[in-house]
């Protein structure tokens, strides 16, 4: 059976588990401190989570491969049963309850929601010719499979674990869903972004971020034009036209008129819409039409965005405002981010060495040993540390899709591609926000914060898919 | 199983994507690690609280080894705004005896940009300056409870004599010119002001050292960085030896109480002042302490001008006591020698000007002049200089000589003493009375009351002293100072440079001859010491300020002189009536310790007399 594991994987996790331990003392650790092994120490307790996880791997790889499959729905409804009564249960801590006590331990079922999901996933792909596109009832079930457990966490007030389920829109994209999906969604934020960032200034009458909304929409029309017709001369119109009202504006500016710019850019982008609709139906190309409706929506969504920014609460918009860098907010909302990125930031290129960092010692970056870990490793192991880390997440994720691609099952690349896409999730989110690049989303960083759920949910994943793939030779493909 | 190659290759998308993510956040880690030093900047900050730790301020000793200046520990109360936590507010009212109202208000004014220019949320702010040692001890205790605030420990000076405020000066806080002009100081360090404090602070501040701390996020202070093996010690500041002699201070000081002026003593063959008094004087420990501010403004506004160092600020008249470098000047030019006489039919006449004198022996040489004070004869002296056209083409021309002469022998220019603000006194030039009387148009006669000391000279006690001391060397002199030796310090070789008026030295001896002979036999008689030979000129200055100024400059003994010495009384009216008897009371106290038993009733008249001096008019 070891001999078919994927022993770079399970070196990563190990690496990646110890280093975590490692890094979870560091980030406890007081001036007058007890050894990294000791029992009441987060290291120590780190340590018999870590002794448990593995038994629990082992556990996982001893089981017959096709039991995951059997039992993919049972496991999920088991779990979401869980969710449910959760809240019920749990203490209330911090505002969230999602925590269910044994004893002395406590455990998070919004952590072990993460495999069952994938399990029903795959579970639901490799059902007799399952095919996405086939009809929408089937991107009902797929979307409601996510959406469930979503719902159920957010009940407990965990709202950055159940953003985690929204990855697994990676999965519907890899088994057939229109990238346009993904597309509109990164679309959608940018536009969110750059339409709130720069309000501050103006260009041609209106405010900067709404400019240059303006311009990728024109942009984003007349790429779609020329991919979705493949004919050249529709999308050199629409730049003409675009042109001639850009033009237009400056102009005017330039001959001292204030520009009716917005007025400009709507009917011009108005006048492409019909353009292309016309041309849709002229050259018989139904996929035009998506670009007439990119630019129709986009437009409302810029306006919704303003709107609803300025019905915000005031928390809220401060949040968004703080993450998006346009306020600084050093004490209040800022203030982890910013702590954590002078922590980061005063670590330099080899760090102040281990148990040397003062931020992360001196509690200057909250929540260190937990969400932001990698705060502690930035600073006492530097850039090189910070990078190693990076690198081996990406070569965990790399290996985990590579897994999936060479799954003779949908089920095990469904499975894979489930894991890859929360590995996705986390990496990016707690990193980014530990370096300032997201907003502040309480999620923790796979294998190195602290945490007995988060350890055993994120093992369960990635062991299952070992045992998969290890027995993927067994497995008649047809 | 069925493989769509269209969607297989969707896994490059998906991967694509997880590799740009993983290299824009390298870029953001390089960027933020190795591109930008703010952030280990604001880690430093936010970790270490560099704490000063203030040297221990050199100790001045007086030049018998007796300790006049020491230092006492004070305590302020620091806090850093961004590190305070809400305390508990009667609790820490109640421990340094104060009440709410206080403490808003010392918040109030701490953050008040106009009263503390570096205020900052991120810097240390004094709340409370120089607290007891009781309220000091109670606040340590329950400083715990308090985060974000801390104890400075500072110096101030404490003084074993309350005398020679003018010479030792005082330490206050630095101003924002003070720190704008040298970077070694911070807001809330203290300078010297006045006297030595300020002219050796260099020496005497010391290096200031810093202790760093570590700090967590709530401010607690968690121990020393690295068990301070980062810190710097602070370095004492280097001791002073000073040239004055406090006792010979605080008795001239005593024979000048109820008086207005200055009285100077100088060790003639090294150039150190033995004491300095100006009165009316004031008390050192004054301007020591959290009273310091209202009583520094008392004494601004005192009509008596305590702060004004009238032995080194004070520019007089010197009257006769100018006498001396008349005679020295008339002899080096050849005007007169040792035997010219000239008449005085008790006083000078000369072209319908007259300078009145009193009764003695006509006509009379040099020495029997000095002896007698007699006007006519520098006068006429001064005349047979200035209009010696024969000899110097003009007057003009003649009194530029003339005080060339003067300016070589000190007058005129600041000597160069060791402490801060010496006044130059003034000797005019020809140009002076060019414009006064347009050139060409002033001869002896126009300005003859210079020749006696009057008119336009002015002189600071200092620079009468210096005369006394030239005359005690017979032609030299080394520049008046205050401090004998600096602790681990050379002392710069200049200040025992010889300076040599130019007059030559032989004419010297004749000079003291004639202010031995004023003792023995002239107008300094109440000087004469038993045992000692003293030699001594008095000095009545007329003034237009009311009653004459009693000024007296003399050395002793006459051969070998160890003490030379200026008094300066203002409208004490004759010489002989303060400045004689003070001059030498201070001079036989230093050389024999003690008062002869025949002048006790003197040093009685001095120490109870006192002058009436009508209050200062609003000006």
């Amino acid at each position: 059976m070891f001999r078919n594991l994927d022993w770079p994987t399970v070196i990563i996790y190990l690496i990646m588990v110890l280093a975590g331990m490692v890094s979870i003392y560091a980030a406890s650790y007081d001036f007058d401190n007890a050894s990294m092994f000791a029992a009441t120490e987060f290291s120590g307790k780190q340590l018999r989570w870590i002794g448990l996880s593995l038994a629990l791997g082992l556990v996982i790889l001893l089981i017959d491969s096709r039991m995951y499959e059997t039992y993919a729905y049972p496991i999920y409804i088991a779990v979401l049963i869980l969710l449910a009564v959760t809240p019920f249960l749990a203490h209330d801590i911090k505002g969230s309850r999602s925590w269910i006590t044994f004893g002395s331990m406590s455990l998070q079922p919004a952590e072990f929601a993460k495999f069952a999901t994938a399990l029903a996933l795959a579970k639901l792909f490799s059902s007799y010719h399952f095919d996405l596109n086939a009809k929408i009832g089937n991107y009902v079930k797929a979307v409601g499979i996510i959406v469930v457990p979503i719902v159920l966490i957010l009940l407990q007030n965990e709202t950055g674990s159940a953003l985690t389920f929204m990855a697994l829109f990676f999965v519907l994209y890899r088994e057939g869903m229109s990238g346009l999906v993904l597309f509109a969604a990164l679309f959608a934020v940018v536009i969110f972004v750059v339409a709130i960032k720069y309000t501050e200034t103006m260009i041609l009458g209106i405010p900067t971020g709404e400019f240059i909304v303006f311009l990728m929409i024109m942009l984003v029309m007349t790429a779609m034009g020329m991919m979705y017709s493949r004919r050249y001369e529709i999308a050199r119109n629409l730049f003409i036209g675009f042109a001639v009202a850009g033009l237009t504006e400056y102009g005017l500016d330039l001959a001292g008129i204030t520009p009716p710019t917005l007025a400009i850019n709507l009917g011009i982008i108005g006048v492409a819409c019909i353009y292309v609709v016309v041309e849709a139906i002229r050259c018989r190309r139904p996929k035009l039409y998506v670009a007439a409706a990119t630019a129709v929506l986009s437009v409302a969504f810029l306006f919704s965005v303003n709107m609803a920014f300025d019905k915000l609460q005031p928390h809220q918009k401060l949040r968004i405002q703080v993450a998006l860098g346009i306020v600084e907010d050093l004490r209040n909302a800022g203030y982890n981010v910013n702590q954590s990125k002078i922590a980061i930031g005063s670590g330099g290129f080899f760090g102040k060495g281990f148990l040397n960092g003062t931020q992360t010692k001196l509690k200057y970056v909250p929540e260190q040993h937990t969400d932001f870990i990698f705060c502690t490793i930035g600073e006492e192991e530097g850039f090189v540390g910070a990078m190693i880390v990076t690198l081996l997440f990406l070569a965990l994720i790399l290996r985990v899709l590579a897994i999936g691609e060479r799954q003779p099952t949908t089920f095990g690349r469904v499975y894979a591609y489930c894991v890859a896409s929360y590995f996705i999730f986390h990496f990016c989110i707690n990193i980014g926000m530990v370096i300032g690049l997201c907003p502040v989303i309480g999620i923790p960083l796979p294998f190195f914060s602290y945490g007995g759920s988060s350890l055993w949910g994120f093992t369960i994943l990635l062991f299952i898919l070992l045992k998969l793939d290890a027995s993927r030779k067994n497995v008649l493909s047809y | 199983m069925r493989k769509n190659y269209n969607l297989e290759k969707r896994k490059y998308i998906i991967g694509g994507f997880v590799v740009l993510i993983a290299l824009i956040y390298l870029v953001r880690l390089f960027d933020l690690q190795l591109a930008d030093e703010k952030y280990k900047r604001s880690a430093d900050s936010n970790a270490f609280l560099k704490k000063t730790v203030y040297p221990s301020r050199g100790l001045i000793y007086d030049r018998n080894g007796e300790l006049v200046v020491f230092n006492q520990p004070a305590y302020d109360v620091m806090l850093i705004p961004r590190d305070v936590q809400p305390f508990d507010t009667l609790d820490f009212c109640a421990t340094l005896n104060i009440t709410r109202e206080q403490l808003d208000k010392r918040f109030v004014d701490m953050k008040d940009k106009r009263m503390n220019p570096g205020y900052s949320s991120y810097t240390p702010q004094r709340l409370i300056a120089q607290l007891s040692a009781q309220d000091y001890g109670r606040l340590q205790e329950k400083l715990y409870r308090f985060p974000g605030f801390f104890i400075q420990k500072r110096i101030l000076r404490q003084y074993n004599h309350p005398t020679a405020a003018n010479v030792l000066g005082n330490i206050r806080e630095v101003s924002q010119a003070d720190i704008d002009r040298d970077d070694y100081y911070a807001p809330g360090d203290y300078t010297g002001d006045l006297g030595i404090e300020k002219s050796y602070e260099a020496y005497l501040r010391g290096v200031k050292g810093t202790e760093i701390l570590i700090r967590d996020a709530r401010g607690r202070i968690q121990g020393r960085y690295e068990d301070g093996a980062h810190d710097v010690e602070p370095i004492s500041g280097r001791d002073i030896r000073l040239s004055l002699d406090i006792k010979l201070q605080q008795y001239a000081e005593s024979l000048m109480v109820g008086k207005r002026g200055a009285v100077v003593a100088i060790e003639p063959e090294t150039g150190e002042v033995l004491c300095m008094v100006s009165m009316p004087n004031y008390d050192p420990t004054l301007l020591v302490g959290r009273e310091r501010g209202k009583n520094y403004r008392k004494l601004v506004q005192d009509e008596t001008w305590p702060l004004f160092d009238r032995a080194l600020m004070g520019t007089y008249p010197p009257g006769s006591t100018f006498k001396p470098t008349q005679g020295l000047i008339f002899l080096q030019e050849g005007i007169i020698d040792l035997h010219t006489t000239y008449p005085c039919s008790h006083g000078y006449i000369s072209g319908g000007l007259r300078v009145g004198c009193h009764g003695h022996a006509s006509p009379l040489p040099l020495k029997p002049a000095l002896q007698t004070s007699c006007n006519a004869f520098f006068c006429w002296g001064f005349k047979a200089m200035i209009d010696r056209r024969s000899k110097y083409g003009s007057s003009a021309k003649a009194f530029e000589i003339w005080k060339n002469h003067l300016v070589s022998m000190g007058y005129g220019y600041k000597l160069g003493i060791d402490l801060p603000s010496e006044s130059r006194g003034f000797i005019p030039n020809a140009k002076f009375y060019d414009k006064f009387y347009s050139e060409g148009h002033w001869s002896a006669n126009t300005i003859i009351s210079v020749a006696i000391g009057q008119g336009e000279i002015l002189a600071t006690p200092l620079q009468i002293t210096n005369l006394g001391a030239t005359i005690a060397n017979r032609g030299h002199f080394i520049t008046p100072h205050v401090v004998k030796a600096i602790q681990d310090t050379v002392m710069p070789s200049e200040i025992l440079e010889v300076r040599r008026p130019t007059i030559d030295a032989h004419h010297y001896d004749d000079v003291a001859e004639g202010m031995r002979m004023a003792v023995t036999g002239g107008t300094c008689r109440r000087a004469a010491i038993p045992g000692i030979e003293v030699c001594g000129k008095t000095g009545t200055a007329q003034n237009p300020h009311g009653k004459d100024h009693s000024a007296f400059m003399g050395f002793a003994p006459y051969h070998e002189p160890k003490i030379a010495v200026a008094v300066y009384v203002e409208n004490g009216g004759w010489g002989a009536t303060y400045g004689v008897p003070i001059g030498s009371l201070v001079m036989e106290k230093y050389l024999t310790g003690t008062i002869a038993p025949e002048r006790k009733y003197m040093e009685e008249q001095m120490l109870k007399s006192s002058i009436f001096y009508a209050p200062a008019k609003k000006k």
